[in-house]
């Protein structure tokens, strides 16, 4: 086994900005000589709950359309388990992973196909109202910023514990509306990177 | 094994507005972040194994038919917590330019050329004792038009996973004495000199394959320290 210590290994390696070169190596879809590790589809046939699709666009301070993000997501399952074994309730042979990753468009625009996920308590036992952790990555961004996704529909959301620390009048930017229409339901949440209605990005 | 995240750590972090670096001035949130308690949401994260690597993935000079012009080299270290211990089976992907300083990104118009021997992305997981390794070759500094006569230092982009969500680190590998350093303002972006050397890796002679390759060593260190307190001496 290799020597693990350095004299530089005291505190975190800080961040940088992911810049605007990034898609080949970490969103290259079919435009590039490589393949992705992650999609933005997070659906696996054996997951049981609702299937729904997040749909949203990502705006900078100007309110002009980000096209070089990219924005990962986090959830538990429907039951509110975690595909990690430190989630101890994780049934360790759901192919269900809750992890996605994807690059804005052109439009700014990102999306990914997911379940809707169950309610995960908080440290003090109290039950969340069902969320998303998203975090995002851009030029221009040094280090990336989290945030989360709640939906519309939930009663929860009255409850939860981090959305009643955020400020009435900022809670909206964290809420996806629910569309009507055909097919699996949809979420919409646009992202305001700065400026009127920016989004609300948590320290964690 | 216990885990805590201590918000202190986050300091190491450039601020989200470096005016020098005009990118972020429209899109760095001018709001505080909203300081929060981590639930099991944070404190679990997406558990990547071999799965996503395929054989070959760690080295970049061999995803083509012909070798990739520029400087050989090995890129090696640890991914370790705050504690120095090792963050096993973690996934690391890399991107970045060729030895003449160009991207295969479609948008980097830097007038150097392409080398159809090099993609520039990698992908490895770190071993049980957190050790990983690239083979690629050095790429070079290009110009970015941030600002008069702006140059980037050499540098590969690192994407890594640690044990949860909020240990998730994307960052850039630099090679020690790069006189650009000092111009640069998304290095300089992190305002203490210890940290920012924390980004530079170090020239590992021991390392180093004779006739073959020169070794770099850049250990990555990850959000996460043993939640036990440790005795006090």
């Amino acid at each position: 086994m290799r020597e693990t210590t350095q004299e530089t290994t005291h505190g975190i390696t800080p961040s940088q900005t992911v810049g605007p070169f990034f898609k080949y190596g970490l969103t290259p879809g079919d435009k590039y000589d490589w393949n992705d590790a992650f999609t933005n589809n997070l659906v696996t046939s054996d997951a049981s709950g609702e299937r729904i699709r997040i749909e949203g666009r990502v705006f900078d301070g100007d309110g002009q359309p980000v096209p070089d993000a990219m924005l990962e997501v986090w959830q538990a399952d429907a039951q509110g388990r975690f595909a990690d074994p430190k989630d101890q309730r994780a049934l360790p042979n759901a192919a269900f992973r809750g992890f996605g990753r994807c690059g804005t468009d052109e439009n700014g625009a990102y999306a990914f196909d997911t379940i809707k996920p169950g309610q995960v308590a908080d440290p003090d036992g109290k039950p969340q109202a069902p969320h998303i952790l998203l975090a995002v990555f851009a030029r221009g961004m040094l280090r990336h910023l989290y945030t989360r996704i709640y939906f519309g529909d939930e009663a929860a959301n009255a409850a939860d514990p981090v959305l009643a620390i955020v400020p009435d009048e900022r809670r909206a930017t964290l809420i996806a509306a629910r569309e009507s229409g055909n097919g699996n339901p949809v979420y919409r949440l646009d992202l305001r990177l700065q400026g009127d209605n920016e989004t609300v990005f948590f320290e964690v | 094994m216990t885990f805590a995240y201590p918000a202190e750590s986050n300091r190491a972090h450039p601020a989200p507005l470096s005016p020098a670096y005009k990118s972020s001035i429209k899109r760095a949130p001018q709001k505080p972040l909203i300081l929060m308690r981590h639930t099991l949401s944070e404190l679990t994260g997406p558990v990547y194994g071999h799965e996503t690597v395929r054989e070959g993935d760690s080295d970049l000079t061999t995803q083509h038919t012909g070798e990739p012009l520029g400087e050989r080299i090995i890129v090696h270290g640890h991914v370790l917590d705050e504690d120095g211990r090792g963050v096993p089976n973690s996934l690391l992907e890399i991107w970045q330019a060729n030895a003449c300083g160009r991207y295969i990104h479609v948008r980097d118009q830097h007038p150097a050329p392409l080398d159809p021997n090099f993609t520039g992305a990698g992908r490895a997981q770190s071993d049980a004792s957190g050790y990983y390794r690239f083979v690629t070759v050095k790429p070079g500094a290009y110009p970015w038009g941030n600002h008069h006569n702006a140059w980037r230092p050499a540098h590969i982009h690192f994407s890594v996973f640690g044990h949860s969500f909020v240990s998730r680190l994307v960052t850039q590998m630099y090679f020690p004495g790069d006189p650009l350093f000092e111009f640069d303002p998304i290095f300089n972006s992190v305002p203490d000199e210890k940290a920012r050397m924390r980004m530079v890796s170090s020239f590992d002679l021991e390392s180093t394959q004779p006739e073959w390759a020169l070794c770099y060593r850049f250990n990555i260190v990850l959000r996460g320290k043993n939640a036990t307190p440790m005795e006090q001496k």
